[in-house]
């Protein structure tokens, strides 16, 4: 069974089909050949071959290391890198084969919130401009109309609409998020893209965007995906949680089973990372430290991209390219060490790998 | 209290003030700690709370202008540090007291070979000879775990990952066996998993080499598997300091508090987060009174007119509020006769 055919139901907003995205990086031409460098072309498979459904009224999770491809991903659902293959469709249009004109309209349904409070914001252009912006693009309200609408707009994030004649050099990272998230909604989107939104701020100021988020997502009925290297973040605003590893979806499950219970030893390896702020855990606790760093998404290791890290894998790791498979009812995992019928890793016998059987 | 002889860094009524455009910052106003040998002090505080200032200050590396050491000591083995001369401190940075920081890539040169600044520390300060430090390089990069060190070290720092340099940092840091380590948010730019592996590195070196170490962090999680102490900060003051454990369990300060409900809790199911509200202040232009005044959820009318008295709650526990002793026996403190 594949993740794409179990919920193809009404209730799914976005809906990922084998997506992937390469990135060309040149390599493999005549001067190559004479350096000794090869023939092949380096290619970038920054994602590759993902198929995720999200579901209306939902936050999704997107968790990996940084360079797993996950911002990426983020970026070619809206498509603002250009998708290499696949489909995406949003109430059953496929943005991937919209024209430019018709992308734009669509734009108005989805959004993005971005990481860098201080990068995202035009410096040379006062909050109202920045957050009517929109507004204006879309034809949605102009003048005073439009100067009350943003007054609300900056009231809803929780800003002073006093605050829109200042420039953004005069706010800090939070209030500057807050920005970032009117602006998102001036359009009134029903599917945000909120890419590593909390990661550049104080930790009192992360508890306000997270709960800021989740009043949105109520009162707007909104549908967010919400990426983040921050797993203890993700596991408090998600419902479901998907994590990636070099390019690949590697676990989808719901947000308290991928903690309670997680299936793939990339996804307890990580979960086990995450310091608790309470010394007695800490000093008791098992720690999978893993070896090593991701490695390079040039020249991603054959087989499962994990084996190279994982303690568990054996030889057939490196060959077969393991799928996402429902282990568990709405718990997907991509590890050919485990199947429906022998979830648990630990119980399988060495070398041995059930999942092949499945197949 | 407690034993000189066991006291390698004493700091007394530290000040750091800079002259800005904007009016006095008081980054650093008065804080007192010490730290034990063998030990690791926790110092947490959001941005502008002054604790990257304070380490900066017990290095005097502190720019001047705009910023000045106004007051205070820095005894490091019973020696003022802020009263010695120049080369004299300098003698100490890097042999006795080494630092990393947050950034491994804006710290190492780019255009130097991982071995040549290696080998500067310890020909300049243990006066090693050209072969005999690249040998000790060699072998500080082992110690760190990098892979393959011998063909490694002469690669330039781009050629390693961010894990890596971070690393690279550590081993520099210690080649010369330095008495106290000053980390300055040491992981705050790498993956959990490398944080994992850096945290642990940093564990395993302190107990094979007894260094002391100042860690400083905005992550509680950190401070909770990594330190003995820890002295949370605010507007550049001490806002609280105990031993680790008692200062998660029972916190004596509301900002404290405030901080260890904000971060989600991964093994519990919770509905809303508790926020701190507001934003911190501007240390340029504090009103009198408490600092943490406007965004504290059991304020009263004296914390607004009144500075509050660093009040001690335990052997080791201090807290700086005008309701401390209300607060940590809320928390379920009690303080023991010593």
């Amino acid at each position: 069974m594949n993740a794409t055919n179990t919920e193809t139901n009404g209730s799914s907003l976005i809906s990922i089909r084998d997506l992937k995205v390469h990135f060309d990086m040149g390599g493999g031409g005549v001067f190559d050949k004479l350096l000794g460098a090869g023939s092949t072309r380096r290619v970038v498979k920054a994602v590759d071959g993902v198929s995720l459904e999200i579901l209306k009224g939902e936050t999704l999770g997107l968790v990996g290391e940084s360079g797993c491809g996950k911002s990426t991903l983020g970026r070619a659902v809206l498509r603002l890198i250009e998708p290499t293959s696949g489909q995406i469709f949003y109430r059953d249009k496929d943005l991937s084969k919209l024209n430019s004109r018709d992308l734009r309209e669509q734009r108005r349904n989805l959004q993005m919130i971005f990481q860098d409070p201080y990068a995202s914001l035009n410096p040379r252009m006062t909050i109202g401009q920045i957050v009517g912006e929109p507004l204006d693009t879309f034809g949605l309200a102009r003048g005073k109309d439009g100067e009350r609408r943003v007054q609300e707009l900056l009231e809803t994030v929780g800003l002073s609409k006093r605050f829109i004649k200042r420039y953004p050099h005069e706010f800090s990272g939070g209030q500057r998020q807050r920005i970032g998230i009117a602006r998102a909604l001036a359009v009134d989107p029903d599917f945000i893209v909120a890419d590593e939104p909390i990661s550049a701020l104080d930790v009192s100021i992360q508890a306000q965007i997270m709960n800021l988020l989740e009043r949105l997502r109520r009162e707007k009925n909104l549908t967010y995906l919400f990426i983040s290297h921050d797993l203890r973040a993700v596991r408090h605003v998600s419902d479901r949680v998907a994590v990636m590893y070099l390019g690949k979806l590697v676990e989808v499950a719901d947000a308290k089973t991928i903690y309670d219970e997680p299936l793939m030893p990339y996804t307890r390896a990580l979960i086990s990372a995450v310091p608790v702020p309470d010394p007695a855990v800490e000093a008791s606790r098992q720690r999978i430290v893993l070896e090593g760093d991701v490695p390079s998404p040039i020249n991603p290791p054959s087989g499962c991209r994990f084996h190279t890290r994982c303690p568990y894998a054996i030889d057939k790791c490196k060959e077969v390219v393991p799928e996402l498979v429902e282990i568990k009812p709405n718990h997907f995992a991509a590890c050919i060490r485990i199947s429906p019928q022998q979830p648990d890793i630990e119980t399988v016998a060495p070398n041995d790998a059930p999942g092949l059987r499945a197949l | 209290m407690t034993q000189k002889n066991g006291t390698l860094l004493e700091v007394n009524e530290l000040r750091t003030y800079f002259n800005t455009d904007d009016g006095l910052v008081k980054a650093v106003d008065g804080i007192s700690f010490q730290l034990h040998r063998g030990e690791t002090l926790g110092i947490v505080g959001e941005s502008g709370s002054g604790k990257s200032v304070t380490n900066l200050s017990i290095l005097r590396l502190i720019p001047d202008p705009p910023g000045k050491i106004v007051s205070g000591e820095v005894l490091f083995n019973g020696e003022d540090i802020l009263l010695l001369p120049s080369d004299a401190v300098r003698k100490i940075r890097g042999r006795r007291i080494a630092m990393i920081f947050q950034d491994p890539m804006t710290s190492l040169n780019p255009f130097m070979r991982i071995s040549r600044q290696l080998m500067e520390m310890t020909e300049l300060h243990l006066g090693h000879k050209r072969a005999q430090a690249y040998e000790h390089a060699i072998r500080m990069l082992e110690t760190v775990g990098i892979p393959d060190a011998r063909m490694r070290v002469d690669d330039y720092p781009h050629e390693f990952s961010g894990g890596m340099r971070q690393r690279v940092m550590i081993a520099m840091a210690l080649s010369c066996h330095p008495e106290l380590l000053i980390a300055d948010e040491p992981t705050t730019a790498l993956d959990v998993t490398i944080q994992a592996q850096i945290l642990e590195l940093i564990k395993k070196l302190k107990q094979d080499t007894g260094t002391s170490v100042i860690l400083i962090t905005h992550d509680l999680g950190v401070v909770a598997g990594m330190t003995d102490h820890v002295i949370v900060m605010y507007a550049g003051k001490i806002f609280e300091q105990a031993r680790t454990r008692e200062l998660f369990a029972t916190p004596g300060n509301p900002y404290t508090k405030g901080l260890l409900r904000s971060v989600p809790d991964p093994t519990a199911e919770q509905g809303k987060l508790y926020q701190i509200p507001g934003l911190p202040p501007d240390v340029a232009h504090l009103k009198p009174g408490c600092p943490f005044a406007p965004r504290c959820e059991r304020v009263e009318e004296i914390c607004r007119q009144e500075f509050p008295p660093f009040v001690q709650l335990n052997a080791d526990h201090f807290s700086l509020c005008h309701f401390a002793g209300d607060v940590f026996a809320e928390s379920g403190g009690s303080s023991q006769a010593s």
